[in-house]
């Protein structure tokens, strides 16, 4: 490590010391790699290191790890677990001759796919670096990654949505009235997923059966989750709760996974334990991860690296798991990472682009905080774009409003909108299950019924009846 | 009525259910989408939340304010300082200059702590990522706060510091200048991150011998405070309480917090009520 690189551009030397610096200067601006110091010093130099990139050999990531081997177990795992013979069609290229390929008719949705094993999360940081917004959605729209539980995910032409019924004090009739909503605008395919207000195993048990009831009782081919710690999971499924799905959120380094409280291990563990109760009945993919720029940063967990490398390399962690959904939360950690609408736009679109040429099932909660410079114009302009390169999952909550965790994403009438617009469809299996309930009246054609679905008069009238006791 | 006159909107009767969420649902469409009025109202509570996060403190305002209440007035002249982030948008990018004050305001608060008696407690008013919270908030807060602390057994010989308004300023911008006023407890009263339903809410850290490097692990926070969240007097009695266990365990954060959840948790299952159902699904 450490011989530095240097390119000539009109008789000027240009200097950059290690592969990491080159890849961070080589990134496109955005806040967090300027709070890290770890951005081009103007805008020439940028272009500069991008050009140096191009002719880094794909190669030298496999010898010159940006985090030492010895330090840093993500490392270890994406270096222990490359495959040479995936590699073998590409090992001959540069960073720049990458792109091309990436985008050559050469490059089939099938050979992608092949040679998945032998890239590492690194090789395509370097190759994003490179890209425009369009090469990045081109090239993902390619690569499709298809999952699979209780319903199959990531198909061509579908796309789904995480119902996300959140309510700050885990009231049940809140968190079911968001539900409910959800459903009847064709919400929850992808999982029906709350965040808990109050984070420990008692509550995640309430939770996980309260969804599992609903599931049952409607007969919904979809999965839930509670997206609390993944020893709060562990110990839920010890006691006999139902878990569908393992949730963690991961970052790109051991030190930021350990920030979080766990490592690699544990994941193992919650991810046999998931399996061993068998809950899947199309697939048995059961795990749920969350991602972000800025995580190892905000962890002081970096290592010097930009924070888009160190995102991709938490997809390394994410596919050694064959999660069902990996979503990357754009735009939740705020200005200082991610400024304004441009930067986020850009961010959704290199975590699709890396994690799905990775084999990941990639999916975005497309949002922002209100101290972002951004609005749902922004928002509507990633959420098209996404769409267009493929995207297979987006959030859904009511109105946009996340009322437990302060922040903006899509909302059911968003994800409708992406589906009339680039006609879309949802997993099939619960396509099926919309038409069936009557909630759609063709979701082909994706035209809503206008009455009130039958079998959801009844627990209307429950609560109604309910709430006139009171 | 005839074809044409057939409304645009696709009402939802499940509307009503909104009496038991603050969520947006049942919202209606045209089509697939948002009805006007419903993008209106979104785009109202945005715009305030954005013109909370933007709008500046008035400090001269809030020190007329603050002096109105006898309770405060008590505390004498504030001291009014600035963090290292020269404005807003340097503010939003760089939260580590937000967490340290400007050569010119160390020296002010090191001038002010001249005579070096220890304080029990100093507050510091910090404009945070609302403003427009502190600007409305700080001061009544402040004026139920103090009688309740000074009514508190354990709390009323306290010796207080003068107190802090900072602009520009980020939590932990507290420890410097708790360490600098020699005070053993600080507590901070920040503007939120304005959510939409709530542009407005103040949030609460209290830190145990606040000195700068401190972590957040180590502090105690209380959120949500504004007249239509956890009220003043409801937050006035929970920061006592905590300031009390502070002061016995001489220490705050984790070890604190696990205490007084346990208590939350108790206190929340009394009040739990019938209605709290999962009406979706029978005898559940």
């Amino acid at each position: 490590m450490g011989h530095g690189y240097s390119y000539l551009l009109n008789g000027h030397v240009w200097r950059f010391l290690s592969l990491a610096e080159l890849m961070a200067k080589a990134s496109p601006a955005r806040s967090g790699d300027r709070l890290a110091g770890v951005m081009a010093e103007s805008a020439e130099e940028r272009v500069v290191a991008q050009m140096r990139l191009a002719e880094v050999p794909l190669k030298a990531f496999l010898s010159e790890a940006l985090i030492p081997y010895e330090a840093d177990e993500v490392t270890r795992l994406i270096l222990d677990s490359h495959d040479a013979q995936a590699f073998q069609p590409i090992a001959h290229l540069t960073v720049g001759d990458f792109r091309n390929w990436l985008l050559s008719d050469e490059a089939t949705p099938e050979l992608l796919e092949a040679v998945s094993p032998g890239l590492t999360p690194e090789m395509v940081a370097a190759v994003s670096k490179l890209m425009r917004n369009q090469d990045l959605i081109l090239v993902a729209r390619k690569r499709r990654v298809t999952t699979a539980f209780r319903n199959t995910i990531g198909l061509p032409g579908h796309f789904s949505t995480r119902l996300q019924p959140n309510h700050p004090t885990d009231d049940l009739t809140g968190i079911a009235s968001s539900i409910l909503d959800g459903l009847l605008y064709g919400s929850g395919d992808a999982v029906i997923g709350i965040n808990p207000a109050t984070d420990n195993v008692a509550q995640t048990k309430k939770l996980l059966h309260m969804v599992d009831a609903i599931i049952r009782e409607y007969d919904i081919p979809t999965q839930s989750c509670v997206l609390t710690h993944v020893t709060n999971t562990l110990e839920a499924i010890e006691q006999g709760a139902p878990v569908d799905l393992v949730f963690q959120s991961i970052g790109g380094t051991e030190a930021t996974n350990r920030s979080f409280g766990f490592d690699l291990k544990t994941l193992a563990e919650a991810q046999s334990a998931a399996l061993s109760l068998n809950r899947g009945t199309v697939g048995n993919n059961v795990m749920y991860f969350e991602t972000g720029q800025g995580s190892s940063l905000s962890a002081d967990a970096h290592h010097g690296l930009d924070q888009q490398t160190c995102e991709a390399r938490a997809y390394g962690v994410a596919r050694h798991f064959n999660p069902l959904l990996v979503n990357t939360v754009v735009g939740f950690i705020g200005p200082e990472y991610l400024f304004d609408g441009k930067e986020i736009t850009r961010a959704g679109l290199e975590d699709h682009f890396c994690g799905k040429l990775l084999g990941v099932p990639m999916g975005c909660d497309i949002c922002y905080t209100n101290h972002a410079e951004a609005d749902q114009n922004d928002m509507d302009n990633l959420l098209t774009l996404l769409g267009v390169a493929g995207c297979n999952f987006i959030m859904g909550i009511p109105g946009s409003d996340d009322i437990m965790l302060n922040y903006q994403t899509t909302s059911f009438h968003d994800a409708l909108y992406l589906r009339r617009a680039l006609n879309l469809l949802p997993a099939p299996e619960f396509a099926d299950w919309l038409e069936r309930m009557q909630i759609f009246d063709n979701v082909a054609e994706h035209r809503l019924a206008n009455a009130l679905p039958p079998g959801f008069h009844e627990p209307l009238r429950r609560i109604g009846r309910e709430n006139s006791h009171e | 009525m005839s074809k044409h006159d057939k409304p645009a909107v696709v009402a939802n009767p499940w509307r009503t259910l909104g009496q038991f969420t603050d969520a947006r649902i049942g919202l209606g469409r045209a089509g697939v989408s948002l009805p006007t009025s419903k993008l209106l109202e979104f785009q109202l509570a945005h715009a305030r939340a954005r013109d909370a996060v933007h709008f500046p403190l008035q400090v001269d305002r809030l020190i007329n304010d603050l002096g109105q209440e006898p309770a405060i007035a008590a505390l004498g002249q504030p001291i009014c300082l600035q963090s290292r982030a020269a404005d807003r948008l340097t503010y939003l990018q760089r939260p580590d200059l937000g967490r340290q004050l400007c050569p010119s305001s160390q020296s002010d608060l090191a001038q002010n702590s001249a005579d070096g008696q220890p304080a029990d407690l100093s507050i510091a008013l910090v404009d945070g990522l609302s403003p427009t919270a502190v600007q409305q908030h700080a001061a009544p807060f402040l004026a139920t706060l103090l009688p309740v602390l000074r009514d508190a057994t354990t709390l009323k010989h306290w010796r207080l510091a003068p107190l802090a308004l900072v602009e520009q300023g980020r939590v932990a911008i507290g420890d410097e200048i708790g360490a600098s006023l020699n005070a053993r407890v600080m507590v901070v009263i920040i503007g939120e991150r304005p959510g939409l339903s709530a542009p407005d809410s103040l949030g609460v850290y209290l830190t145990y011998e606040p000195k700068v490097g401190k972590h957040d692990a180590q502090r105690n926070c209380l959120s949500n405070i504004r007249p239509r969240g956890l009220d003043f007097h409801q937050a006035s009695q929970k920061l006592a309480y905590l300031l009390s266990e502070a002061d016995q365990m001489a220490t705050s954060g984790v070890a604190l917090k696990d205490r007084t959840e346990t208590a939350d948790a108790l206190d929340t299952h009394h009040n739990a009520s019938a209605k709290h159902t999962n009406f979706l699904v029978p005898g559940s």
